[in-house]
């Protein structure tokens, strides 16, 4: 068993990590005994599982993901929302409606073209798209706070270790933060400084996400940014 | 204004048109992630080729029959901006604009890992700013950036260069007055992970010694730019590495 | 813009029937893997062209029609013909051919064909100069698929060799520089016979002549062609899957000698003799 490349450098498709018996972790693949890298990204390893954390990539829903929507179209039988990823997602009727209730409802009236939703991916499988639900406490539509995205492939670095980075985030930035998979974020603070400071902090944690010390430099970014403020040198 | 060819496409010190060896490739800039809109991007300039490769996706297949149910649509358009030649084109595509568009979809095809998004498509779209022969081979470099940057899984990266016979003899990386004047143009595209050849298309006349003799120049060179690739896609990202780490330890 | 084509899916018993009976070396219709299929070539079906050949690969049926015009040279070569090849897949000929403009698939069938008959010089063009700059003959090659039942490449360009071959245009004079016809025949000047060879490769095997189910199963698709010296004078490299080096130079030995056993085929069934010129 061999390990080529170093923990976290970054790794191009088609270069050589491993040979061995190793567990294929995302973005990895085996060939003639060789484990290949699939995607650009930065290598790691846990124990004997090898994985590359891609820079960039699509959403691909999971089930159980919690995921922010856009409604971009109503039918008869439901919304179709748009997760941001390759593959439409549907909210069917049946989510505000008993099947049997013989009384039609007009849905828009419900949830409208342009609303925002925070829901989570009910069911998928690569034959047909996403079903959303937002049965679930706390989801439904959005009626306050301002939206931030980015690659969906940096959401685990906003989370960090559990939640370590985002709880941080919320606690210095003062702000309700919903986080979705698919790389759609809300962000509800009491007052637009607050809210612009997450935001700030997101995009900044997006585009660090492969470097070391991050969480220290978002504290020190805000901290910054409060002194600033208190000083009366940004609004 | 057309070029008039040449007395000579090698001189008496054997050096050719552009003053190159025979096996000498033209100076090669590669760009990743140069554009704001698209998933993945990147510049190529290669001698005087000026290529622009953008890529969408894997974005849902519109219309939805239009999408494979078991794999990415993988789709290429080659395209020559009306100023990219010596005398001005039309903008409308050629046939050659066609067939290039189709090999090179098929150079990309064996390594893009399109089982991953089904019912999908993968665009890739090559705009040729300036021409001086081998845009198929810049385009087709440019393109493997272009998909590694937007995150697309790949097998390997796809690399390309073309040799040839210029003058009697055997030369690499082609210029416009050396593809058209020369005795074969030998364009190839190649997965260097796996030593598979992904494009090879020839025109001209070359015994079957000469091929392979050309055949090798242009495998050689192809390694050459496979490791300009390797470093062009993870410099941007070394960059900001470094800047931020070492700022942070200050 | 070039999309991955949406072929019907061959089932999973015949795929792997096909493959078993390969790595025995056979083929479906009992072929070796270097058998091309039997071909006849019939020559001047169509009587208002200046040349014309219909050839029948297996169940593969492609007819070529000369046409020979006068017209303006190019400007970069003013003393030389023009050559144009374009190619049909005419509906009628597949389930899968629709009308309209000749797709990618058409263009690059013409493209293929034409770079083995114009980098092999099969048609000498300075000869087809009536006046420098001015006038020339432009010897139009056209393409029809009648009936697709695999390797179009090989057939349309055996047919188009034969064609050209077997056409005549009117004699010709120039005096004070007007073109004056003749009341007699004489052929085009070809000086060499290109004959392109088609491989798949279908799960590590190489075959040559591709049947349609063999196309539908192809992993990648090469074409050689090759001129009277055995030199290569067109490589296309088709199909979504990737070809190794070694296979390259196996095909290459192959074509070489299945490009003569054509082309022989060929010039016998024409009773021709290269000093006819």
């Amino acid at each position: 068993m061999t390990l080529f490349v170093e923990k976290r450098s970054i790794v191009v498709p088609g270069e050589v990590l491993a040979e061995g018996k190793y567990i294929l972790g995302a973005n990895t693949y085996l060939k003639n005994g060789k484990i290949y890298a699939s995607k650009l990204g930065l290598f790691d390893f846990t124990q004997d599982k090898l994985m590359v954390v891609p820079f960039k990539g699509a959403y691909i829903p999971n089930v159980n993901d919690q995921v922010i929507g856009k409604i971009i179209d109503v039918g008869l039988f439901g919304w179709i929302v748009d997760i941001a990823s390759p593959y439409e997602a549907l909210l069917p009727a049946s989510e505000i409606q008993d099947k049997r209730s013989k009384i039609k409802i007009d849905l828009t009236k419900i949830l409208d073209l342009g609303d925002l939703i925070l829901a989570k991916v009910a069911a998928f499988d690569r034959t047909r798209d996403p079903l959303l639900t937002i049965k679930e406490e706390g989801l439904g539509r959005i009626t306050s706070g301002k939206i931030v995205e980015i690659p969906p492939t940096k959401i685990p670095r906003l989370i960090g270790k559990k939640g370590s980075m985002i709880n941080m985030l919320k606690k210095e930035t003062e702000c309700e933060i919903y986080v979705g998979q698919n790389g759609v974020v809300l962000v509800s603070g009491k007052n637009p400084f607050n809210e612009n400071l997450a935001i700030e902090a997101i995009n900044k944690i997006a585009a660090e996400a492969h470097t070391q010390g991050l969480t220290d430099r978002i504290k020190e970014m805000i901290k910054k940014r409060r002194e600033e403020y208190a000083g009366g040198k940004t609004n | 204004m057309l070029a008039a060819k040449p007395i000579k496409l090698i001189n008496e010190d054997g050096l050719r048109v552009d003053g190159r060896k025979p096996n000498e490739l033209r100076p090669l800039k590669l760009e990743v992630g140069v554009l704001d809109k698209a998933d993945g991007s990147a510049y190529v300039e290669q001698g005087k080729n000026k290529i622009l490769v953008a890529v969408y996706g894997p974005r849902e297949a519109h219309p939805r029959h239009m999408g494979l149910p078991d794999r990415a649509v993988l789709r290429c358009r080659y395209h020559m901006a009306p100023f990219s030649t010596e005398e001005r084109r039309s903008p409308a595509p050629s046939r050659r604009d066609i067939e290039l568009s189709k090999v090179i979809r098929e150079a990309l095809e064996p390594a893009v890992i399109s089982e991953m998004y089904p019912r999908t498509t993968i665009d890739v779209f090559i705009e040729v700013l300036q021409s001086d022969g081998g845009t198929r081979c810049a385009g087709i470099t440019g393109a493997s950036l272009a998909l590694a940057d937007a995150g697309i899984p790949m097998k390997d990266l796809v690399v390309a260069c073309a040799a040839g016979k210029v003058d009697g003899k055997i030369v690499v990386d082609l210029c416009d007055l050396e593809d058209k004047y020369g005795e074969a143009d030998l364009p190839i595209a190649l997965m260097p992970a796996f030593n598979a050849l992904t494009l090879i298309q020839m025109d001209g006349l070359l015994t079957l010694n000469e091929f392979y003799e050309a055949l090798n120049m242009a495998k050689e060179a192809c390694k050459i730019i496979y490791e300009r690739q390797k470093q062009a896609l993870k410099s941007k990202y070394y960059q900001i590495k470094e800047l931020i780490e070492t700022e942070g330890e200050k | 813009m070039s999309s991955t084509p949406n072929l019907t899916p061959i089932t999973k018993i015949e795929r792997k029937n096909l493959i078993e009976l390969l790595n025995n070396g056979k083929r479906l219709d009992g072929r070796g893997l270097t058998d091309y299929r039997s071909f006849t070539i019939e020559k001047n079906v169509i009587e208002k062209a200046n040349g014309s050949a219909q050839i029948k690969l297996g169940k593969t049926k492609v007819m070529v029609g000369i046409k020979v015009e006068v017209g303006e040279p190019f400007s970069d070569t003013p003393d030389e013909g023009v050559l144009m090849v374009n190619a049909e897949l005419v509906p009628l000929a597949s389930p899968t051919f629709e009308p309209g403009p000749p797709d990618e698939n058409a263009i690059e069938l013409a493209r293929v064909v034409d770079r083995g008959l114009r980098e092999s010089k099969a048609l000498d063009l300075k000869k087809l100069c009536i006046k420098e700059g001015e006038k020339v003959f432009i010897v139009f090659v056209d393409i029809y698929v009648l009936d697709y039942d695999g390797n179009l490449i090989d057939a349309s360009a055996m047919a188009a060799l034969t064609a050209l071959l077997t056409a005549k245009i009117k004699a010709y004079e120039i005096k004070n520089g007007e073109l004056i016809y003749k009341n007699e025949f004489i052929p085009l000047p070809i000086q060499n016979y290109p004959i392109p060879v088609t491989f798949v490769k279908i799960n590590n095997t190489l075959l040559v002549d591709p049947s349609i189910e063999e196309e539908r199963v192809m992993d990648a698709r090469l074409t050689l062609t090759i001129d009277k010296d055995g030199k290569i004078c067109a490589i296309q490299k088709g199909g979504l899957k990737e070809l190794t080096l070694n296979e390259i130079e196996k095909a290459v030995n192959i074509a070489v000698e299945k490009s003569s056993e054509n082309r022989n085929k060929i010039l016998e069934a024409l009773n021709w003799e290269e000093q006819k010129r």
